[in-house]
């Protein structure tokens, strides 16, 4: 039994330690890596301006596998980490099972809805910015076709896909869209090769400005719209910068400012869902020193109009997962 | 190969052994700019530092404990079943087919039909590798792999289109019923006033490892056909002359095997995620290989050795946590370099240490008479 007791001891020890501790944030980013150039690398970058700002330190971890989730989790609420960021919707199940038991710690997720009392869910409204990007790439394709290249196959992408074409078809509604999803399971966020396989194909039947929705796997798409002298899409984090020129714009889903804003707010913040739109700064296109020269200022103008008129409410985008359809094809 | 002591095969070897990957993987970490020091003290505190700590290696060893004695078994017919991470897929499979089929009323009633389902699942899926084996002679090592394949090819079908929840975007099954939930040794250990951490998994599959490798002891060496098997596995030809039949100790071994496997769903299933997950296994099928090596297919061994990945693993994790420069894929060349050392490279340090034994065994020293290689 004293063997016993000199682990107790031992454990007691850390939960006063932890508890002693500073309630640094923290972040636990999806499997897609924290460099994949895209949606995780938005959400470190907003840890990365917190951190600045207040010259406060954060913890951060990477998974390797699904089955980890759970003890990421725990891990940080036991030491005491406040508030923890969960970066993507394929938290949600953990989330839900893991954060009644620590009702003083709040947390946030990006991309999913967890009703608990302590759950900050954020969601975007990635419909209306896939709209905007769906236009640019209208105006700019020669060929009348179009590419969409998605992650994973979940309801979320096709959100996008659908903003998207129904952004394209606005522009010229003879345009064709072809679209092709990466894989069903959460490996589909970083396989840039098979990306680029699937960018080449619509290359192939004539796509000449292809959108990827696809997180790590995108770099792959990227390079191969760059490659083969088409344009390619950037989505969540701006992209232009990759292959200049060959970069049109990039869907900017602020990621960055959720986690920012957790970061600042606290362990006293909020909790409950945010819905992010254009209206909220939440999406927008990107626009910079990268691409001025591929977005003629007439197809600015007809952008802008219509982000205007998104944010007034004149032009509603149909969000996919409201119906889990799409009318547009 | 000349017999050395039994304590130096199942406790110096593998210590040296382990002390070169330590030192090697310490080498790592200097290129890396990291202190090698620093972060073997997070590896130690962090697995065996505290009951949090020892709460989450348990729980990876009760993982490596099934797949290892998986891999055991199979090796004492000499059969090289590489097969566990399939096989232990397929048993998380049953388990969550059971544990979803009926609102079970208590987990004693869970606890064996879970233990029935996964073992029967993670039978099912070596007995096709080993009836081709038995009939067809395909060998065992390159079917059990490509079964690894179609094992995880099947889950992510059947998660993705019919065991997901209608509308979920995540590719696992629904929660199992909370009857389902297996007594965590924070529960267990209430019952008899003794407090244990809340948040670590290890739960009641870890008695039930301990129970298999008890088992698996009194299978091959206190029974009939432990008796066969090992025969088998030393001389197919002498085997056969005594009567033994071939095709019947490979089907029996590999499904013994198989069911070990699966039964780590059990413990990673029904006992931690409490629903199915892709990925369910986390490699524990092929850490297990390397656990019946180091563990030299004795049930203690193969025990002792998954405590070591179990600590591994748990304190690969905490690196994660408190060392970041240290990346998720710094601590897969961690662990591989253990691997490497203790499985692939054994006969590296074996060999001199068994040189050494013998010179000075002519001045009189015992030659030991166990080992059962």
């Amino acid at each position: 039994m004293s063997f016993m007791q000199t682990l107790l001891g031992a454990g007691a020890a850390v939960a006063v330690s932890a508890a002693s501790a500073l309630a640094e944030p923290a972040i636990i980013y999806d499997l897609g890596g924290k460099f994949d150039k895209s949606f995780n690398e938005a959400a470190y970058r907003g840890a990365e301006r917190w951190k600045k700002e207040t010259g406060e330190n954060y913890r951060e971890v990477e998974l390797q596998n699904d089955a980890q989730r759970e003890q990421a989790l725990r891990r940080f609420a036991e030491a005491g980490a406040n508030p923890i960021v969960t970066v993507g919707f394929a938290f949600a199940s953990t989330l839900e099972k893991v954060a009644p038991d620590y009702p003083d710690t709040k947390f946030v997720i990006v991309d999913m809805v967890v009703n608990q009392p302590n759950v900050r869910s954020v969601v975007f409204k990635e419909h209306e910015g896939s709209y905007l990007v769906g236009m640019l790439g209208a105006m700019k394709s020669k060929t009348g076709k179009l590419g969409f290249v998605g992650g994973m196959d979940i309801p979320l992408i096709r959100r996008f896909a659908c903003g998207y074409v129904q952004g394209v078809k606005a522009v010229n509604p003879d345009a064709v869209v072809f679209q092709n999803m990466t894989g069903t399971t959460p490996a589909a966020w970083n396989d840039p090769v098979k990306g680029a396989e699937l960018a080449k194909a619509q290359i192939a039947q004539g796509a000449d400005v292809i959108y990827h929705a696809a997180g790590g796997t995108g770099r792959g798409v990227l390079q191969a719209a760059a490659d083969a002298g088409v344009y390619g899409i950037g989505v969540d984090s701006n992209q232009n910068y990759m292959f200049p020129g060959h970069v049109l714009t990039s869907m900017l889903k602020r990621v960055d400012n959720a986690v920012h804003d957790a970061f600042r707010d606290g362990p006293g913040m909020s909790t409950g869902l945010v819905v992010l739109g254009l209206k909220e700064g939440g999406v927008d296109y990107a626009y910079d020193e990268y691409n001025k020269d591929l977005i003629t200022p007439e197809m600015k103008a007809k952008v802008d109009e219509a982000r205007q008129k998104i944010i007034d409410g004149e032009i509603v985008v149909h969000d996919y997962m409201s119906d889990n359809s799409c009318p547009v094809k | 190969m000349r017999r050395i002591p039994v304590w130096a095969d199942v406790v110096l070897i593998p210590l040296i052994n382990l002390l070169l990957a330590v030192f090697v993987s310490g080498l790592v970490v200097l290129y890396i700019g990291e202190s090698p020091v620093k972060a073997m003290r997070v590896l130690l505190q962090g697995s065996i530092g505290s009951a949090y700590a020892w709460g989450y290696t348990l729980y990876y060893a009760t993982n490596f404990i099934f797949t290892g004695l998986a891999v055991a078994v199979a090796f004492h017919a000499r059969l090289f079943n590489i097969g566990g991470e399939g096989q232990a897929g397929l048993g998380g499979l049953g388990v969550a087919l059971v544990m979803m089929a009926w609102d079970w009323p208590h987990w004693a009633l869970a606890l064996p039909a879970g233990i029935i389902a996964s073992a029967l699942f993670g039978a099912a899926w070596a007995a096709i590798p080993a009836w081709l084996q038995a009939k067809r002679g395909s060998h065992i090592v390159i079917t059990t792999i490509m079964f690894n394949f179609i094992a995880s090819a099947l889950l992510v079908y059947l998660l993705v289109n019919h065991l997901k929840l209608p509308g979920s975007m995540s590719p696992e099954t629904p929660p199992f019923p909370p009857g389902a939930h297996l007594p965590t040794a924070h529960e267990i250990l209430a019952w008899v006033g003794v407090k244990f951490p809340k948040s670590p998994p290890v739960n009641i599959a870890l008695l039930l490892a301990l129970l298999a490798a008890f088992a698996v002891w009194v299978l091959i060496w206190r029974s009939r056909l432990g008796y066969e098997i090992r025969a088998f596995g030393h001389s197919e030809e002498a085997a056969r002359y005594g009567g033994i039949a071939p095709v019947r100790i490979i089907m029996l071994t590999m499904l013994i095997s198989g069911a070990l496997a699966g039964m780590m769903a059990v413990n990673a299933v029904q006992g931690e995620a409490e629903r199915l997950v892709l990925d369910s296994v986390q490699g524990a099928g092929f850490v297990g290989i390397a656990v019946a090596l180091m563990g030299r297919s004795h049930p203690v061994g193969v025990i002792l050795a998954a405590i070591l990945f179990g600590m591994l693993y748990q304190g690969g994790v905490e690196l994660e946590f408190e060392m970041p420069a240290i990346s998720r894929e710094m601590i897969v060349v961690i662990q591989a370099l253990v691997i490497l050392f203790t499985g692939a490279l054994d006969n590296m340090v074996r060999l001199p240490v068994s040189r050494l034994f013998h010179r000075r065994g002519r001045g009189g020293g015992r030659a030991g008479a166990g080992g059962n290689g």
